[in-house]
């Protein structure tokens, strides 16, 4: 498990990869696990530190890999992700091949 | 699930055939692997327990799914192994492959679930993916005309193999302080990149025709890059694995296993320097009887028997002919021109396929690629295909009245871009689209690039140009040693690029200088092109980018990029 160090403040989604298939996943609705950031469920300070303790557990339950706290804001939309990794992450690759081929 | 079926390989391709041995070792370790993934998914195992078991066959934990990388020892395939790429490719991943610089090629969608079904297949064409990862000797990496190139003074896969054999589950060498590549070439012209190597070998004859070997170690990329230096002028043949265990050794018991970035061979060659290294593995050779390590005439005469040339047939007017083909149609010319070898024997060329479409990503292939260019390999070059480390494929033996036919094939599967050596022939690492340790995209700035550069190229002409990128420090894309080299960084949360110039990874290896500060994603296409902008301006008439550069300095290229307007 790796947690980045984050504001207290700042809305984050828990995250990881789903152990069967290694597909990002979040953590979305009670102990759900959701496959698009918009079902995701943000969370700030005591319910961040909750929500992924929670993850840890599904790490544990052989569910998912490598769970962590990814920073967002958030619109009408869903969760946005920060950094550029984590938009990659939601919304797969930017190379213009692979998405027609993935279409 | 059955393992796979053993699929026949065309009968004439010249690559080494496993034995009933081999294939039973590689049944146990699929059997075996098979279990580890079960356990794995039955709670049995942590991740903290099965990544050391994962990464030893191949399969990393990527962005968006596992990875699984497929060794192609030493760049070598025949079309029945192909053609079973494609079929991995369409049925277990998105339908394309993505070809290496360490001429493996790698599958980006892979489930967990389906790999030990995965290494049934490759099983069943003599394939695997066995230290394609892990802290040990890694697939070693030969030039891709070998067998075929006019300039071979001996065979390289011979020696290739030879390493994979002594290599392959080490006993010693399975836990090195890092991970370790060697590569091998059998010519003087460096076509391998190969004082970018921990070890780099050169196979040679001496005045009576004995093969030996030249050594230099000691090189890397990552984030401190250096250039093999020579260690062994002319080692005999029978004394090659003893000198390579030798080395080895040193290494295992003095290389920095509590630094990463310190725990490479370059990094104790360099602080030992090359005397103080050289007089270790003298030591350690005085240690060592010949007799346990003689590498005999007849072991190498057996390897050797695989990569019997071809049946070649008379050159009759085979070039002829091909000389009136390129005079009937340019843009076939113009392919041959850029995308054609010598060859050893008469009436015969090597043909590089390009997996570089302007605009494309650099070393992907589709499954249906896959199968066609499979298909034009048994029309035309007896079943054999050839990996290079600059992420294309080879056909190693077409007859020249021959190459017309092969281009319309390749026209009509895509893959006939004339531009092998050129600008928008880029080495590109897969980035922060696919990759775990990337800080930035390589990809999308490289298909941004090769547009710049072909667009150009159209008006002015820019010859041999050689642009890598990478996506970190790491430097799989050999940003280092690249004339315009790209290297993406996190600058404040965002995708920055520097830019190095005057590297070379040949006979005139160097490494690029940084030009000045970093430029931004939307930035770094437009820097390349007044970098090239600039090279129009100022060459001699003929003059490659890196000579000019070498020429003239880092001024005009810095005044173009950073004056003010």
């Amino acid at each position: 498990m790796s947690a980045k160090a984050r504001s207290a403040t700042m809305p984050v989604v828990i995250t990881a990869n789903r152990l069967r298939d290694g597909r990002v996943v979040w953590l979305g609705a009670g102990t759900a696990w959701v496959e698009a950031l918009a079902q995701a469920r943000a969370v700030t300070g005591d319910d961040a530190a909750a929500a992924l303790v929670l993850g840890q557990q599904a790490e544990k339950a052989m569910q998912v890999v490598g769970v962590y706290a990814a920073e967002v804001t958030l619109s009408a939309a869903g969760p946005q992700p920060v950094s550029q990794k984590e938009r990659i992450r939601a919304a797969g690759p930017s190379t213009e091949a692979a998405a027609q081929l993935a279409a | 699930m059955p393992e796979a079926p053993y699929i026949p390989q065309p009968e004439h391709a010249r690559t080494y055939r496993y034995d009933a041995v081999d294939r039973e070792f590689l049944a146990q370790r699929i059997a075996e692997f098979r279990d580890q993934v079960a356990r794995r998914l039955a709670g049995e195992l942590t991740e903290d327990e099965f990544k050391p078991l994962r990464l030893m066959n191949g399969l990393y934990l990527q962005l968006h799914a596992y990875m699984l990388r497929v060794a192609v020892p030493y760049g070598v395939l025949n079309s029945a192994q192909l053609r079973q790429l494609g079929m991995i490719a369409r049925r277990w991943d998105r339908g394309w492959g993505h070809f290496t610089t360490r001429q493996n090629i790698q599958f980006n969608w892979t489930q967990l679930t389906d790999v030990p079904a995965m290494l049934d297949a490759l099983a069943a064409v003599d394939m695997h993916a066995i230290q394609t990862s892990g802290n040990c000797i890694r697939n070693t990496t030969t030039d891709e005309f070998a067998g075929a190139a006019a300039d071979e003074i001996a065979d390289p896969r011979v020696y290739a193999e030879i390493l994979r054999q002594w290599s392959t589950l080490h006993p010693e060498f399975t836990w090195l302080p890092r991970k370790f590549k060697i590569a091998i070439r059998g010519a003087e012209a460096d076509r391998i990149a190969s004082r970018t190597h921990d070890v780099a070998v050169q196979v040679k004859r001496d005045a009576a025709g004995a093969v030996g070997f030249t050594i230099q170690v000691g090189g890397g990329m990552g984030r401190t890059p250096i250039l093999a230096v020579p260690l062994f002028e002319f080692v005999p043949e029978a004394e090659f694995l003893r000198t390579m265990e030798a080395i080895l050794r040193v290494y295992n018991a003095l290389g920095q296993r509590e630094n990463i970035y310190r725990a490479r061979i370059k990094i104790l060659v360099r602080d030992l320097g090359r005397d103080g290294f050289l007089d270790l593995v003298q030591q350690e050779l005085a240690r060592m009887p010949l007799a346990p390590y003689r590498l005999a005439p007849e072991v190498v005469q057996a390897i050797r028997a695989h990569f019997a040339p071809p049946p070649f047939a008379p050159a009759g007017d085979a070039a002829a002919a091909l000389a009136r083909a390129t005079l009937a149609e340019p843009e076939f010319a113009a392919w041959v021109a850029l995308n054609t070898r010598p060859h050893r024997q008469a009436g015969y060329a090597s043909a590089v396929i390009s997996l570089k479409p302007v605009g494309g990503i650099p070393g992907d292939a589709t499954a249906a690629q896959m199968e066609a260019v499979a298909d034009l390999a048994e029309r035309f070059a007896f079943g054999e295909l050839r990996v290079s480390h600059t992420q294309n494929l080879v056909l190693p033996h077409v007859r020249q009245d021959e190459l017309y036919a092969l281009w319309q094939g390749l026209l009509a599967a895509g893959l006939a871009t004339a531009n092998f050596g050129q600008g928008s022939d880029i080495i590109a690492c897969p980035g922060l689209d696919y990759c775990a340790l990337a800080n930035a995209r390589s990809i999308p700035i490289s298909q941004q690039i090769s547009r710049v550069v072909d667009a150009l190229d159209r008006t002015h002409v820019l010859g041999e140009l050689q642009i890598k990128i990478s996506g970190c420090i790491n430097a799989c894309g050999h940003h280092h040693v690249a004339h315009i080299g790209i290297l993406g960084v996190d600058k404040h949360g965002a995708e920055a690029y520097q830019i190095t110039l005057g590297g070379a990874p040949g006979n005139d290896a160097a490494i690029g200088e940084l030009i000045g500060p970093s430029f931004s994603y939307e930035a770094v296409a437009g820097a390349v092109e007044k970098i090239l902008l600039t090279h129009i301006g100022l060459r001699a008439p003929g003059e490659r980018f890196v000579d000019t550069y070498r020429r003239v300095g880092q001024a005009p290229f810095k005044e173009a990029l950073y004056a003010r307007a």
